[in-house]
């Protein structure tokens, strides 16, 4: 539900850099999703369409990245891998110190200006 | 040659048609944009769509920390019974600590009037269709709640065990309220939530004879997710188990 509040902050900082740039449309947008993040890739696609609506970025073109969380064990003092990506269990030592490296945002990257 | 995009079908005529001396093919402002030689370029942002967020829950967290305001963030779905556990704690707390509440929700100001009725001063904010309280809403209602130095404010957030993980409001702590009537797997199916909290309270255990709900399979559940999360169970009903999260407030206001 929180999507179409995201993509309007979005679309607002992409107008800002996109006018200092004297843009005359933005037309692609990077993003990218932290696997924390509790954004739904699908509705942001959704929402980002119409409230692009009427502003610089009409009909901008959005790529999502998505990138995976990674895990550091706190008993190995590494970086692992978990095999199933639900559970936190070391698959080195069987332990549950398991902390997730990953961002909680959802970022601009770049955008392409005309 | 076509003045505008100079293209050399500036003689072209379709018979039948009156638009007279101009080529066919659309020349809107629109059109003229699209063009496949219009300069096209990148810009870098890397820029973090709630930063206008977190900048004001960092100007939060800055006058919390200088006014000695421990601020403690209550998310958790619908019904957990937050507003229960915050008149009970109020209760309980008043005579000793200034305490103040910011309460969020969609609709009415039914959960503030509770409080409210304790003596504690406390503000609503409705957030319409928002599902979420963010740091603009807590900073709002914190000029016009002026909460007192070295006091307790609660902020209790709509009801929603999704979104209000997402935004900062310059708290010192989320605490997710979980009653044992949901299921001990909520900790899994909303990992987000977890995450991002200090502590977990598990409330209503009062109802633990009647219900199918494992206290400690729901704490394994909360600790894959959230190694490091505190537990305190307790029933906001009867009273059992205040004693051990009044501690721990006692404990976070002089940390």
């Amino acid at each position: 539900m929180h999507e179409i509040t995201l993509c309007q902050n979005a679309v607002e900082i992409m107008q800002q850099v996109g006018r200092k740039n004297n843009a005359r449309r933005i037309t692609a947008v990077w993003m990218e999703i932290g696997p924390l993040a509790c954004v739904e890739p699908e509705a942001v696609q959704f929402c980002f369409a119409l409230v692009c609506r009427e502003t610089l970025a009409e009909g901008a073109i959005l790529h999502l990245e998505t990138p995976v969380a990674t895990h550091w064990c706190d008993a190995c003092q590494q970086m692992i891998t978990l095999i199933s990506p639900g559970v936190s269990l070391c698959p080195h030592c069987a332990g549950r110190q398991v902390r997730v490296i990953a961002d909680n945002g959802m970022k601009i990257k770049r955008i392409e200006i005309e | 040659m076509c003045s505008i995009c100079g293209c050399a079908s500036g003689e072209q005529r379709i018979e039948g048609t009156s638009s007279g001396d101009h080529h066919f093919h659309p020349h809107s402002s629109d059109n003229r944009d699209r063009l496949p030689f219009a300069s096209r370029r990148l810009v870098d942002i890397e820029m973090d769509v709630l930063a206008k967020n977190n900048y004001i829950a960092g100007h939060n967290r800055e006058h919390f920390a200088a006014a000695g305001i421990l601020a403690l963030n209550l998310v958790s779905s619908p019904g957990s019974g937050k507003t229960t556990l915050l008149t009970r704690t109020l209760t309980q707390l008043a005579s000793g600590v200034e305490c103040a509440v910011i309460e969020g929700d969609q609709q009415t100001t039914r959960d503030a009037d509770r409080i409210r009725a304790t003596g504690v001063a406390a503000i609503q904010v409705n957030t319409g269709k928002g599902c979420h309280l963010d740091a603009q809403m807590v900073h709002d209602a914190l000029h016009q709640l002026s909460p007192a130095k070295n006091s307790l404010l609660f902020i209790e957030n709509v009801g929603n065990l999704v979104c209000p993980a997402s935004f900062d409001l310059g708290e010192r702590h989320k605490i997710a309220v979980l009653s044992v009537t949901e299921g001990e797997d909520k900790p899994l199916k909303y990992p987000d939530m977890f995450a991002a909290s200090g502590l977990m309270i598990l409330n209503k255990i009062d109802l633990l004879p009647y219900v199918s709900f494992d206290v400690d399979t729901c704490i394994a559940h909360a600790r894959q997710v959230n190694p490091r999360i505190e537990v305190i169970a307790l029933s906001a009903t009867t009273g059992a188990g205040m004693d051990q999260w009044l501690a721990w407030l006692e404990q976070q206001r002089c940390a």
